[in-house]
């Protein structure tokens, strides 16, 4: 079977018990649209990630853990396509 | 003594912080470029402030990955001096050499304005000639100096002593008025636990002549030099 080369997303976000200045303002500013039902906005990022052909989902990990993401603040989660 | 100074591509503060070391305190000073992979004969680092690697990803974030900061980790266990002004700050959070991390301010200002620093501890080689609770006047020029640590850090940072600069009104006391940024409890600068890596967001190399408002930041500089002329 032909195998086509994979991507990934990598979404990094605040951990929970971090402060979002980012979110708040942009939580703060949605009154004035009148959008009242929304409790609350995180500010995250999102990385599409191709790799190579049969190559291992490692290299992925470590890019999320080690780059892309810093331990004291922030968490990552990976969705493979 | 030789200090160096770290060029990053990005670094804006490099020329500030060599000048004030070779004319301002007079010392032997040389740039120090950020590909290199070798810190040999410096005894003291400056990581200029700056935007490093555009502050791409997270401040500091890719700064960590340069091979000097490879050797600038060396120098720092075997107890080299190594001082992150603002950006370099950052950097060292990043790079694991400092606790915590320096998020977004609060109310997302990039704040640029003179402010008044409470010395906190004089045992570190960057205060040795300051008195405990010594104001200082020193400028701040950054977006992201919201200085965070989880709790348990946090605690262990205050335990130790490790914060050597707080923000504080001019008369000095710690108030949620005197912090620009929303710093946990208004800390302005952290030394590591062997007490010889210090990052700070304010910026002494713009504030060590009066000709530019205040010469408080030399007092910095000048314990360097003591620190280093004491270990001989």
């Amino acid at each position: 079977m032909l195998r086509s080369a994979m991507k990934a997303t990598v979404i990094v976000s605040l951990k929970p018990t971090v402060l979002d200045p980012q979110g708040m303002t942009i939580h703060r500013s949605l009154a004035s649209l009148g959008l009242t039902n929304i409790s609350d906005v995180r500010q995250g990022k999102i990385f599409d990630v191709s790799i190579k052909d049969g190559a291992s989902r490692q290299e992925v990990e470590r890019l999320a853990k080690e780059v892309l993401t810093n331990p004291v603040i922030e968490e990552y989660r990976i969705i493979w396509e | 003594m030789k200090f160096g100074v770290v060029i990053f591509p990005g670094s804006n503060c490099e020329h500030d912080c060599y000048y004030v070391v070779e004319s301002v305190i007079g010392q032997p000073v040389e740039f120090i470029w950020h590909q290199d992979t070798s810190v040999k004969g410096f005894d003291a680092v400056i990581l200029p402030g700056g935007f490093a690697y555009g502050d791409y990803l997270r401040t500091g974030a890719l700064a960590k990955f340069s091979p000097v900061m490879k050797a600038i980790g060396d120098f720092a266990k075997q107890g080299g001096l190594v001082f992150g002004i603002c950006n370099g700050f950052q950097i060292l959070a990043e790079a694991g050499l400092l606790p915590g991390a320096l998020l977004r301010n609060v109310g997302l200002k990039y704040v640029c304005k003179f402010l008044h620093l409470r010395t906190e501890t004089t045992d570190t080689p960057y205060s040795n000639i300051l008195k405990k609770n010594q104001l200082l006047r020193i400028p701040v020029g950054h977006g992201d100096g919201n200085y965070f640590a989880d709790p348990e850090t946090l605690k262990r940072i205050e335990d130790n002593g490790q914060v050597v600069f707080r923000y504080a009104t001019a008369s000095g006391e710690i108030t949620p008025e005197a912090n620009p940024n929303g710093s946990l409890h208004n800390i302005a600068g952290i030394v590591n636990e062997q007490r010889n890596v210090l990052g700070m967001m304010p910026h002494p190399d713009r504030s060590s002549e009066s000709l530019l408002g205040s010469a408080d930041g030399k007092l910095i500089f000048e314990s360097m030099v003591n620190a280093l002329v004491r270990a001989g």
